[in-house]
């Protein structure tokens, strides 16, 4: 199986010069493999660093140490090198994410919001909406949501929007941050399942589950990061 | 007779030296302002002191000199100027545009077709085209260097935008030689077909400003337009009372108190030529009722003066003793 | 990933002198930008930022270093290359002025701070459009007013309004004439100085929605001065953190907003209030 995402000795630590330079290490010397078809889950209690790692492969956090690479338009992307406009070509094409809150941008409406992945990919206005409307309506997302900005959405109504944005670009490597976290039971089967399709086309998948039920679910095989604190 | 305790001129020699070589320059780069060291004359600011020192440049004994201002050969500034180089040079002045070998000219270019080796001197004010719409010098300086004339189109873009048409009639801005935007002095914009092409050698002086421009024979000029707004003439309805032309750039005199008007030549020369050659107008001015007039008071009730229902129109404005007197 | 690099700056630096005291307004700026990018230039007051912009766009000439610009001839071909040879980036400082005015009117744009200072205020909102097509030779009324409709509409302004003089719109309303004016010509790179600083929020949000929207149709290359956070995160794919005329940090608007390194982008990042 072909492996799409990897890193070598990854390394996180913070540097807060606001309080005279303290450093917070997260986890170190992390190696990773992902390939296609799998679903790794990160485990490890609050506050061990599972966000922060999985920010650190969307390029969202630097690298202090190691390297990210994925595999972009048939060869290997060093995203913790590369310059910006590349980092943001393989995340329209080849790296997807799922962040843990909704990032509302004002006045434009949660339609609009989904279809953009697909916009950036070069798909028509109407096309893209249309698609856009199919992924709302499986998240079970009322029609009369569909044209307003999701500013005033519950926490639930939010995740769906943000999940349907994460997965509508088909890219083959996911990044999932807690994806089920404020869903109700029913929800929550509509996205194991649409996870679990992900994996079929061959998506490499790395994930957050807080529910137990989830995780067990949907990945292939987990990942401590507590394991990789620089304590241990 | 010239009068001897004056240079031939008027100016000295060094003066007039300096103001050709402004001109050399002005006649190479047709339609550009060269700048020049305007002498004082023994007239104000705004009265012709320009034309005057580019005439003064380049008469010599044998010239012979026509002098008008509006078109007229008769009028105050005309007859003063014309004077001043009899006295000062002593050469043949005419009152007919064939004759002369050099025109002085305020606000008009004479009907009569101009000829090879004549020169005709315009009179300017403002050199400067893009004077109203940009007074800083500096700006305009650079503009005309880069040819950026946007700014020109823009206002006459907004002309028809407001007005639904160009609103200038005069001072019509030019391209010359398609390069350098011009301002041709303030004739009517019916002249400026004339300026183009035109065999004679065409002067600009402006005193006040210390500006010298030229327009060599056969040069190109453009009247600014838009493709869809061509530039156009004015044009009259009615013909010169006088000699009946109709092609012919009209003053419009009002005679009477009715509002009835008088279409004459206002190229004075063009006007007699045609009368001496034995062609006539109607020698009538022409009614042409405007119903705005108010109405006059009293005695002198002219032909078409509504009554009745015009005095009650403007009754709010009467006083009780106007309206007694009206009715 | 093979799109021709269009802006380049290596160590570009101003100064200035202040009594007898030299000061570096800004310093040893060195980032490429490619077409369709997007950079924030952020930072406070005195930072240098718009000191930058003036020297990216060639109104102050650089007292270090360079800015280099692929310039397009009048037939749109890369000038640089079919004279030189080279890559097509041409030395700004090269160009002569009508050069930088010509391309200041093509293909490039200019949106100011404050509108007054980026539109004529005594012509029309047609005229004020329509000038840079006149500009270039454009001389059908008919078709010039065609356009400054469709912009018009483009950036969401009231046709009915387009004989009005700009002093009759609102702030927001001549922020968007203003980018109208400048986009006719379809540059290819657009600077913007604060271009929503001042604008009631509202009016703010609509005009970045504008923004964001234009950048992405017409594939526009950007560079934007801001001290709004905000508007670079919603705006820009890249910052530029300045203090003090120098670059202290740089790289994915989203990274250095997330995980900033540097002491002072650190300090912007945790002093924004968030309502």
């Amino acid at each position: 199986m072909t492996a799409l995402l990897e890193t070598t000795q990854l390394s996180k630590t913070f540097t807060l010069h606001g309080r005279g330079g303290l450093e917070l290490p997260v986890f170190s010397g992390i190696d990773l493999k992902v390939v296609a078809g799998e679903c790794l889950a990160l485990t490890g209690h609050s506050g061990s660093g599972k966000s922060s790692l999985l920010r650190c492969l969307y390029g969202n956090y630097g690298a202090s140490a190691g390297e990210v690479r994925v595999f972009h338009d048939g060869q290997w992307v060093s995203l913790s090198n590369a310059a910006p406009r590349e980092v943001l070509d393989v995340r329209r094409r080849t790296l997807g994410y799922v962040s843990q809150f909704l990032r509302v941008i004002p006045r434009v409406s949660t339609l609009d919001i989904v279809a953009e992945p697909l916009r950036r990919l070069g798909v028509a206005a109407d096309a893209a909406r249309a698609e856009a409307a199919q992924w709302l309506a499986r998240l079970n997302l009322h029609e009369r949501l569909w044209h307003l900005p999701p500013a005033t959405f519950s926490g639930g109504e939010q995740q769906r929007v943000n999940i349907a944005h994460g997965l509508i670009g088909g890219q083959p490597v996911l990044l999932l941050d807690e994806p089920t976290a404020s869903l109700d039971a029913d929800n929550r089967r509509i996205v194991m399942e649409l996870i679990r399709a992900a994996r079929t086309r061959g998506a490499a998948i790395v994930g957050i589950f807080h529910d137990d039920e989830v995780r067990e679910a949907v990945a292939s095989r987990c990942f401590d990061v507590e394991q990789h604190h620089p304590s241990h | 007779m010239m009068d001897d305790n004056y240079n031939f001129g008027f100016l000295d020699e060094r003066t007039k030296k300096m103001i050709r070589r402004a001109m050399l320059k002005a006649v190479a780069i047709p339609g550009y302002q060269v700048p020049f060291g305007s002498r004082e004359m023994p007239f104000a600011y705004g009265w012709g002191t320009g034309g005057v020192q580019v005439t003064a440049s380049v008469i010599g004994r044998d010239d012979v000199l026509k002098v008008i201002d509006q078109g007229a050969d008769d009028t105050t500034n005309a007859v003063n100027i014309r004077r001043f180089f009899a006295r000062t040079t002593g050469v043949t002045t005419t009152e007919k545009t064939a004759q002369a070998s050099i025109i002085q000219t305020r606000h008009r270019i004479p009907e009569t077709a101009l000829e090879e080796g004549q020169v005709i001197v315009f009179q300017v004010p403002m050199p400067e085209p893009l004077f109203r719409l940009e007074p800083r010098r500096r700006e305009t300086i650079t503009m005309h260097a880069l040819a950026e004339y946007g700014l020109m189109n823009v206002k006459l873009y907004e002309d028809i935008a407001q007005l639904g048409a160009i609103s200038r009639t005069y001072d019509y801005p030019v391209l010359v030689n398609e390069r350098y935007l011009t301002s041709p002095s303030p004739i009517p914009k019916f002249d400026n077909p004339k300026m183009h092409m035109n065999p004679a050698l065409q002067l600009f002086g402006a005193g006040r400003e210390k500006r010298i421009y030229a327009i060599p024979p056969y040069t190109a000029v453009r009247s600014l337009d838009f493709e869809d707004h061509p530039f156009e003439v004015q044009r009259w309805d009615h013909a010169c009372a006088l000699c009946g032309a109709a092609d012919s750039f009209l003053d419009e005199m009002i005679v009477d108190d009715e509002g009835s008007r008088l279409f004459v030549c206002s190229d004075s020369d063009y006007c007699g030529e045609r009368r001496d050659a034995g062609y006539c107008g109607t020698q009538q001015a022409v009614h042409m009722p405007v119903n705005l007039l108010p109405l006059p008071l009293g005695e002198g009730r002219g032909e078409g003066r509504e009554e009745g229902p015009r005095a009650e129109a403007l009754a709010p404005t009467l006083s009780q003793k106007e309206r007694e007197v009206i009715q | 990933m093979n799109d021709d690099l269009l802006l380049s700056v290596r160590g570009a630096g101003k100064r200035f002198m202040q009594g007898n005291r030299l000061r570096w307004a800004c310093r040893d700026v060195s980032f490429d930008l490619y077409p369709g990018e997007v950079l924030a230039v952020v930072g406070e007051s005195g930072s240098g930022k718009s000191t930058l912009l003036r020297l990216l766009a060639a109104r102050l000439a650089c007292d270090e270093g360079s800015v280099h610009y692929d310039v397009r001839d009048e037939a749109g071909t890369a000038a640089a290359a079919s004279a030189a040879g080279e890559a097509g980036l041409v030395d700004l400082a090269q160009l002569s002025e009508a050069r930088l005015r010509w391309l200041a009117r093509t293909d490039w744009g200019f949106v100011e701070q404050h509108a007054r200072d980026g539109l004529r205020m005594n012509v029309s909102g047609g005229a004020n459009i329509g000038e840079r097509m006149m500009a270039l030779g454009s001389r059908h009324y008919g078709k010039l007013r065609g356009q400054a409709l469709s912009w018009m509409e483009r950036v969401e302004l009231d046709v009915d309004r387009i004989d009005d003089l700009p002093g009759t719109y609102s702030g927001g309303m001549q922020q968007r004439l203003q980018i109208a004016r400048n986009l006719v010509t379809h540059p290819r790179l657009v600077f913007m100085d604060e271009p929503t600083t001042g604008l009631d929020v509202s009016v703010q949000a609509r005009l970045l929605d504008l923004l964001r929207e234009l950048v992405d149709q017409l594939q526009l290359a950007a560079v934007i001065v801001t001290h709004d956070l905000a508007v670079a995160r919603l705006l820009a794919h890249r910052m530029l953190v300045m203090k003090d005329g120098q670059v202290v940090e740089q790289g994915l608007t989203d990274r250095v907003l997330d995980d900033p390194q540097h002491a002072y982008t650190q300090l912007l990042v945790s002093s924004v209030l968030t309502p």
